[in-house]
């Protein structure tokens, strides 16, 4: 447990030196940490069993947040708690129906709807210039419109705090009463239900917890690329959310963001490398983590430092 | 109602007939993917690739064909004899090596392991036949069209759309629905879905039949892109298109259901061609819409059956 908040305090300076010593890799490592805070969502499922293939529907809630309010409101500090409330609204409406199905439905429905999503995305042309996207208008922090490299700074230090905060959240709801409760669900749905505790409800709380952390995660991609397009929303990048969370390992929240970071990292060199090739590298890392290493990176890391995650 | 049915009739006649040939290619693929899911117990995200691999498979077999002067008729050997290669090569290699390893793991473990190879399998496809729009349209022009009649107006439909399409997709519900029910090997499939333990201790090879499905399953799929191939042009991201599309017919119908498999894909490959004429914002929203509705109604799909809980 300690070892285990130490071991991210290591990460982060880490990532901070890292960013600190390679100006360009600032900017790989904030999407990577906004990806792991909506890794950290799709970890709270997985504890219940439950893998969600829609979850990129909340990433583009927060992302399009910024977006359309960006031109009217420029403040970063409002439009990324904004990002976090729309997709956690959205997630309570979506999860009150979800929650009702377990597995293979809970998997489906969630990808389908994240396809409604991205359809309409897509395809309203007049509001989301369609598939060209939306380039997000600058925005102000705190009110002070900074020059471009403190901007970027901020992004990474604020990607960092978040990361830090929802990570704590995270490792502290998955010890809380709730936290077992979920992973109740997965082994035996029924049980829990003699002991008095609403399966759904617990359930619902987890995923409106994972829809806000997916809008927090879609403001900051936003707020960092400046740029949205509904395939922040298309279901390979909700696949994508849940192989970061297996790579890294699904026990801890650490782990989400060791994966994210080793999987932004892999893309950047495998794309400039082999262009055509760098989802082939991908797959491959991935079937090797799957088939050779099932506690993720986290897990390798923990087993060579005999920390219990 | 009658007023805007003698308005809008016409055009609800061609989307009738235009969401045929759509449901019938939906069902060759969806088909695929649920007597994969009832005999493996995974879903195979990679499901979509394999249509995909087909279709370009079949592409290139026809346009290689036509450039060493064979009659036109060799385009439709093209299509069959890519499904057959797709299938038996690319079907064993992915169960045997890769499937047979997670049999039994959790879930998630297995939707991600597919999920790894539609991504490898999406690369091979830019790698082979690179990101240009590949396209061999001779099967269907070669039918050339026929004039359907509605009211005072006739407008031509191509017979391979009206015609050929959902006729394989019929032969290939009767001809399943026979094999799973008259043959001894359809019998077996059938066995070892309902209960593999049981099956096995029956003397039934499930290994076997393991096998054998995910092939055939695999050769419907790439049958199912070689008989699209001709109608469009294919460019990367149709694995990934397919996909979604057929596990919303799968989880409509409910699992391992063959003929709920064909209604639903006849209902959404409709639906489809209804908003294509008249919401075509809404087009591919459609399909979803239908599954969204009908699993709040029945969790377990139109056709599912229920499962018991345990304790």
């Amino acid at each position: 447990m300690i070892a285990e908040g130490l071991i991210a305090l290591l990460g982060a300076g880490v990532l901070l030196v890292a960013a600190l010593a390679i100006p360009w890799l600032k900017f790989v490592l904030t999407i990577a940490l906004a990806k792991g805070i909506a890794v950290l969502g799709i970890l709270l499922l997985l504890r219940a069993g439950q893998v969600s293939f829609g979850h990129a529907m909340f990433l583009a809630t927060g992302a399009y947040t910024v977006a359309f309010l960006a031109p009217a409101m420029p403040e970063a500090l409002l439009l990324i708690p904004l990002g976090g409330l729309f997709a956690g609204l959205l997630g309570l409406l979506v999860g009150l129906f979800v929650v009702r199905y377990r597995d293979i439905f809970f998997g489906m429905l969630n990808l389908a709807i994240s396809m409604v999503l991205y359809s309409l995305l897509e395809k309203l042309y007049h509001l989301t210039k369609g598939t060209d996207g939306i380039r997000v208008a600058r925005a102000t922090f705190a009110g002070f419109d900074l020059p471009r490299e403190t901007q970027e700074w901020l992004m990474f230090a604020i990607a960092l705090g978040l990361a830090a905060l929802f990570g704590t959240l995270v490792a502290a709801y998955l010890r809380s009463p709730m936290g077992r409760a979920l992973a109740g669900i997965k082994t035996r749905e029924t049980r829990l239900e003699f002991l008095g505790v609403s399966a759904r409800r617990v359930l619902l709380f987890a995923y409106v917890a994972s829809a806000v952390m997916g809008g927090i995660a879609g403001t900051l991609v936003a707020l960092t690329t400046r740029h949205v397009t509904p395939l922040l929303g298309y279901w390979t990048s909700s696949g994508e959310l849940v192989f970061i969370a297996i790579l890294g390992g699904a026990g801890s929240a650490v782990g989400a963001f060791l994966g994210a970071v080793a999987f932004e990292l892999v893309r950047v060199y495998a794309a400039a490398s082999v262009a055509d090739a760098w989802q082939m590298i991908l797959g491959g890392v991935l079937l090797l983590v799957i088939l050779f290493a099932p506690g993720g990176l986290w897990g390798i890391l923990a087993g060579r430092l005999k920390v219990r995650a | 109602m009658a007023g805007w049915l003698q308005d809008n009739g016409l055009l609800l006649g061609l989307a009738v007939l235009d969401g045929l040939a759509y449901a019938a290619l939906v069902f060759m693929v969806a088909v695929g993917l649920n007597l994969v899911f009832g005999v493996l117990r995974i879903v195979n995200v990679a499901h979509g690739s394999l249509f995909a691999i087909g279709a370009y498979t079949a592409a290139s077999l026809g346009l290689f064909f036509a450039s060493q002067g064979l009659p036109p008729l060799a385009g439709y050997f093209a299509l069959v004899l890519a499904a057959a290669l797709v299938g038996a090569l690319l079907g064993p290699l992915i169960e045997r090596f890769l499937l047979r390893r997670i049999y039994g793991h959790e879930e998630v473990l297995q939707l991600l392991v597919t999920f790894a190879l539609f991504m490898i399998l999406e690369d091979v496809q830019k790698l082979v036949w690179g990101v240009q729009p590949v396209s061999q349209d001779l099967p269907m022009t070669y039918l050339g069209t026929i004039d359907v009649p509605f009211g005072d107006d006739e407008i031509p439909f191509t017979k391979y759309q009206l015609f050929v399409l959902p006729g394989i997709a019929v032969a290939t519900l009767v001809g399943l629905a026979l094999f799973l029910r008259r043959t001894l090997a359809g019998r077996m499939i059938v066995a070892v879905t309902a209960d593999k333990e049981a099956a096995t201790a029956m003397g039934i090879d499930a290994t076997r039949i393991m096998l054998l499905t995910f092939t055939a399953g695999a050769a419907l799929a790439a049958l199912g892109g070689a008989l699209a191939s001709p109608t469009t042009s294919l460019v990367p991201g149709v694995g990934a298109q397919t996909i979604v599309l057929s596990f919303a017919v799968v989880a409509t119908a409910g699992l391992g259901q063959i003929e709920g498999a064909a209604l639903t894909s006849l209902m959404m490959g409709l639906g489809r061609s209804v908003a294509v004429y008249f919401a075509p914002e809404f087009e591919v929203v459609v399909p979803y819409l239908i599954m969204v509705a009908v699993l709040l109604v029945r969790p377990q799909g139109l056709f599912g059956v229920l499962e018991t809980r345990r304790v």
